[in-house]
């Protein structure tokens, strides 16, 4: 599938996304599995809420992260990942 | 399905639960004939933990940090306090799941459960045909859980059909994946007996051969290629014909952590058939105190434990040497490696089951089902024979 900047998506039925204190990152929780999330992957399913499209992310992310170069392209193929695994799902 | 555990690797005491099965209760209205549960469980149904006393449970494990929670039993329904567990769990952060034979379950109770943000349901399945599903579990069944499995899927939960392999349902693997398949299943666990409990004793009585499970892995496989992503199906291979052990509970005491009906905190469900190991119990002692501190869970975590083979042999981290429990089992020594490893020197004790499984006068032999009766009479010293021909005495 092609990631447009003007997709919207949300967690996965059935997924849950939390911070995890004790192991100090974001997780995905679904059905016998937990998936620890990096620090990058992180920040941008945090995003993940059924209403900001990749452009809002994308610009979230460069606000919070300004020095970071080439953020858009990140992101995306952040989004590719979790589409692949299902963990996320299109919106709109 | 500890294979999912994602970035999972430490080996130390450093390492936190991320798994938090509650052994709720083992009292159970079936009588399954593989039940890995223990046969003495009888001991354990009249001190069963309170309330008050599992969500103190919940809390600590929690705070160790434990995320995936398991109600699992016995029959976790036959318990009028899990609606409270389910919702203080959902609370925690927990991802909850109640593990079910589905006897029990009303529309009053899991409307209460989805209420309280139980996660999701599993749920055991046996067989296509209802004669098979009544003599595996001894009791009559077979409709009731095509009733649970709609109501399951009725309130939006995935649904996740575990499906517990030996030989009188092993042919028939294509047809329960259909069956699951028309249910609408999410995710099929095809879980080949491991014999622990009271699987052990029946295991002459169950054991497939291999070339049938040669033929289900095969069936699952093109099943699922033409299923793809909408039903996830595991196959659990036995281990009994596999030339290398499992690498149990993706290590003892690394992220699992059960707490039993009554209380006794085990690195995994059988741990407890290990002589000579206290196991801590959440009435006298922390959780955090069990998991990082007690000789128990320190006993085999890292390599510091292990005998030749396991020692020296440069494939020790994929495995860990296999299975405690049944390294006990089947040799008498825990800290032997797994005997169905193929350069365990115990290795003739796995080919010895496998010959015995199909000795039709071995077969012959009646099954021993999982009641409170037999589990009396195991407590009792019945069965003393039996028990014998499957246990290795140190």
């Amino acid at each position: 599938m092609t990631i447009q900047t003007t997709d919207i998506y949300k967690i996965a039925a059935h997924h849950r996304f939390q911070w995890e204190k004790a192991q100090d990152c974001y997780v995905i929780l679904f059905p016998e599995g937990m998936v620890k999330l990096n620090g990058g992957a992180g920040e941008v399913l945090n995003l993940v809420n059924g209403e900001s499209s990749i452009t809002l992310i994308t610009e979230s992310l460069e606000k919070k992260f300004p020095d970071t170069p080439n953020l858009e392209k990140d992101i995306v193929g952040m989004i590719e990942l979790a589409l692949e695994k299902a963990w996320i799902e299109k919106v709109n | 399905m500890a294979n999912q555990n994602n970035g999972v690797s430490s080996t130390t005491t450093t390492t936190q639960p991320l798994w938090l099965l509650a052994e709720i209760t083992y009292r159970c209205p079936l009588h399954c004939a593989f039940c890995y549960n223990p046969t003495d469980y009888d001991k354990h149904t009249q001190n069963e933990l309170d309330t008050k006393s599992w969500i103190s449970v919940l809390n600590q494990a929690r705070e160790l940090g434990a995320a995936q929670l398991g109600i699992s039993g016995g029959e976790p329904l036959l318990r009028d306090d899990i609606e409270t567990i389910v919702e203080e769990a959902h609370q925690l952060g927990y991802y909850s799941n109640l593990i079910t034979s589905g006897v029990g379950l009303t529309d009053k109770r899991i409307d209460a459960f989805k209420k309280g943000g139980l996660d999701h349901i599993q749920l055991s399945m046996h067989d296509i045909t209802e004669e098979i599903n009544n003599f595996i579990t001894d009791t009559k069944t077979f409709k009731l859980k095509k009733k649970v499995a709609a109501m399951i899927k009725d309130r939006g939960y995935p649904m996740v059909l575990n499906v517990v392999i030996h030989r009188y349902n092993i042919d028939h693997i294509k047809e329960i994946l259909e069956m699951a398949e028309a249910l609408g299943a999410d995710y099929v666990e095809l879980a080949n007996t491991q014999y622990y409990g009271w699987s052990l004793i029946n295991r002459n009585q169950l054991m497939p051969t291999k070339e049938q499970i040669d033929h289900a892995e095969l069936v699952t496989n093109q099943y699922r290629d033409r299923v793809g992503n909408k039903m996830k199906i595991f196959f659990v291979v036995p281990d009994y014909y596999a030339e290398r052990p499992k690498k149990c509970m993706n290590g003892w005491g690394e992220v699992f952590m059960i707490v039993t009906a009554n209380g006794d905190v085990l690195p995994c469900h059988s741990a407890r058939v290990i002589p000579n190991l206290e196991f801590p119990n959440v009435k006298d002692d922390p959780i955090k105190g069990a998991w990082y501190d007690s000789p128990a869970f320190n006993k085999f975590r890292g390599d510091d434990w292990m005998k030749e083979p396991c020692r020296s042999c440069p494939e020790k981290e994929n495995d860990l040497g296999g299975c405690r429990c049944q390294a006990f089992l089947l040799t008498g020594d825990a800290e032997s490696a797994d005997p169905v490893c193929s350069l365990s020197p115990n290795r003739n004790v796995i080919e010895k089951a496998v010959i015995d499984a199909q000795n039709p006068e071995l077969q012959a032999k009646p099954i021993i089902f999982r009641t409170d009766k037999n589990s009396k009479r195991i407590n009792e010293g019945e069965e003393k024979d039996r028990l014998a021909d499957f246990h290795s005495v140190p």
